[in-house]
């Protein structure tokens, strides 16, 4: 076998490796753990990049158009025997590179940042497993297997949460983290039985294309709406968010913020995929209420943030503002999705909505990995106790200030460019959306500045005389995040163009993604 | 796949366009103008000499840790007009978390009531 036919081969498997390669590894860390704590780390970091490769070759498919199917159990589709359908698109691809750079990263970071912390042997397995589990979201074509993986996700997310059980405020979160997954999920579970009832079918392409939009199916979308927007931290059902990202290890919110979008991606499936055919021709557009939503959460988001005091819990509401950005690009997509005269509109906010994820997981990843050094350095997360770091923190500032202005929108960062595109599409529908979303962003500003101020700035304090820049693995893991935020602030159209674009004609082009199971399925767009 | 044309080129939002190159090449020319400028300075600064040492109108320099303007007093201003607001939005983040759940179920019903209620209701006029 030649290394082209291997990489067919890799390419044809991929969709279940990507799952599989994170879920055996967190099954061997316990193992190779007893043979030394080193080993451990560069098994787990090799798995995640692993599983970085080939969820890369994958995407490097997809992006050109194809659809990948992937058929665990009988290979006919016409046998009714139980079966588990993956199907990856360009935006499950999307989705899953944003989750598998958020966990690699995360378990470069971990390496000195956990390095004092017992039980890591656990932690690393639970990494793997949230891993395991958000790119199965992300990959499932199935909905009850979307169901089984948004499990395996909050209960590993939660575990992490509660991870340092000697602080009980952390045990406090992770317990109303599980409390509000469960809620969550249970209703999601509602709504699949819902659909198993009247289509017999669990298959997303399955339900989509036989969605009549009945009574129980309009009970269905509000039941996965209001879920999913709830585990994704959408106002006013966000107040988990800032006391688990909070009270979580650094590191361990990095990938809280991919699972949260894991759970935005899962809104979005069923809005443009299960109910694509449907959901525009009823008379109250449900792209209205994401906007709705999205401009609720941005404001309430940016409030709150301006008057914590907590260097964690400011960036978590800022996290939530930047969600609602999210939800008002791709919301006025929907808006506007079969209006004619307006498509153009259309896409451009869709790009600039799916964009902004991207850009919402590094900026916000990467000011969390910041507060987890400060942490490390000073044991401190009041801001109010923080003061003058910059002259002993030189890179940690510097990093800081990348994520400043990447957070807050601000040219030549690579949140300009996508909220830009928010910005203008967002204005053709409705200028005072466009104007609330702008001063959102200049409060974002407001909001980080003083934090740049209290915790950098100022004279040195006598306190913090002996403080030393943070170890290179969290140098590495905030660095690696920070150049990839200049790498797409300085070549938005080149990212656009080759990654979000494709993801964003593959929401809206929910058809062929119907047609990859029912070659007979004649509608979409 | 990626060419310098590719690289260099300008972004198209629809209604604009961005070019984050020629925006970065314009603050490096400004900043090389203020480096310049900063050239013709006053050369006479010494390092570690009373030069260096802040002057508070001929009064002593306070402890570092109170001439640090900590986090709350930041927009001090801005929340106290605005307290009512921020006063009702802190009301409502109880951290309880049976008042996450009803936050839940509140904007489940609003849900179902815009979109099957209110459905209905617009399909009947």
């Amino acid at each position: 076998m030649n290394v082209a036919d291997l990489i067919a081969l890799l390419l044809q498997h991929s969709p279940a490796l990507i799952v599989a390669v994170p879920l055996l590894g967190a099954f061997i860390t316990p193992l190779i753990s007893r043979l030394n704590d080193k080993v451990r780390n560069v098994f787990v970091i090799l798995t995640l990049g692993l599983t970085a490769s080939l969820v890369f070759l994958l995407a490097s498919d997809v992006f050109t158009g194809n659809i990948h199917t992937y058929i665990f159990g009988s290979q006919d589709l016409a046998l009714p025997v139980v079966r588990i359908l993956f199907e990856v698109d360009a935006m499950s691809a999307f989705m899953a590179i944003i989750s598998v750079i958020l966990s690699l990263v995360a378990v470069i970071y971990s390496w000195s940042f956990m390095k004092e912390n017992t039980g890591l042997d656990k932690y690393y397995t639970l990494i793997l497993l949230m891993t395991a589990g958000m790119l199965g979201m992300e990959l499932t074509g199935d909905l009850f297997n979307f169901f089984v993986f948004l499990e395996i996700t909050s209960i590993s997310s939660a575990a992490l949460v509660a991870f340092w059980t000697n602080k009980a405020k952390s045990v406090e979160a992770g317990f109303k983290y599980i409390v509000i997954s469960t809620i969550g999920a249970l209703f999601i579970l509602f709504s699949i039985a819902l659909f198993y009832g009247q289509y017999n079918a669990l298959n997303m392409a399955m339900i989509a294309s036989a969605i009549q939009y009945t009574f129980l199916d309009k009970i269905a979308l509000v039941l996965l709406i209001a879920a999913l927007a709830m585990k994704a931290g959408v106002v006013p059902m966000h107040m988990w968010l800032p006391d688990a990202y909070g009270k979580a290890p650094s590191s361990v919110t990095l990938i809280l913020v991919g699972a949260t979008q894991a759970s935005l991606y899962g809104v979005f499936r069923v809005c443009f995929t299960i109910y694509g055919g449907a959901i525009n021709l009823t008379p109250i557009s449900v792209g209205w209420i994401l906007v709705i939503l999205g401009i609720i959460t941005m404001l309430l988001g940016v409030a709150m943030a301006i008057i914590q005091t907590d260097f964690k819990r400011l960036i978590a509401f800022g996290a939530v503002a930047e969600i609602g950005y999210i939800l008002l690009g791709i919301g006025t997509g929907l808006v506007v999705m079969l209006n004619p005269e307006m498509t153009a509109t259309g896409l451009a906010a869709m790009k600039g909505g799916i964009f902004h994820i991207m850009n919402d997981a590094l900026d916000v990843g990467l000011l969390f990995l910041v507060a987890g050094a400060i942490y490390y350095a000073t044991k401190e997360t009041s801001l109010n106790k923080l003061g003058g770091l910059a002259r002993n923190m030189k890179y940690t500032t510097v990093f800081f200030i990348i994520g400043l202005l990447a957070i807050s929108g601000m040219p030549p960062m690579n949140g300009f460019a996508s909220k830009l595109l928010i910005y203008e599409s967002t204005y053709q529908l409705n200028p005072i959306l466009s104007i609330i979303a702008i001063l959102s962003s200049i409060m974002l500003l407001a909001v980080f500045v003083k934090v740049f101020h209290a915790a950098f700035l100022g004279p040195a304090l006598p306190k913090f005389e002996n403080v030393k820049e943070v170890p290179k693995s969290m140098l590495i893991a905030m660095g690696t995040i920070a150049t990839i935020i200049i790498i797409f602030g300085l070549f938005p159209e080149l990212i656009i163009n080759n990654i979000v674009e494709p993801a964003a004609n593959a929401l809206v082009n929910y058809g062929d993604y119907i047609r990859e199971v029912i070659p007979s399925f004649a509608g979409g767009v | 796949m990626f060419t310098l044309e590719s690289l260099l080129e300008t972004f198209q939002t629809g209604s604009g366009f961005w070019n984050p190159i020629i925006w970065v090449v314009a603050i490096l020319v400004a900043f090389l103008i203020a480096v310049i400028l900063r050239g013709f300075g006053n050369k006479e600064y010494k390092k570690n000499t009373g030069q260096t040492q802040a002057f508070l109108s001929g009064n002593p320099e306070y402890e570092k840790e109170q001439m640090h303007i900590k986090s709350s007093n930041i927009y001090w201003g801005f929340t106290e007009s605005l307290k009512w607001v921020f006063d009702s939005l802190k009301k409502m983040h109880t951290g309880n978390v049976s008042d996450y759940a009803l936050w839940f179920v509140i904007v489940m019903a609003i849900l179902f009531v815009v979109l099957i209620v209110g459905e209905n209701l617009v399909g009947a006029i």
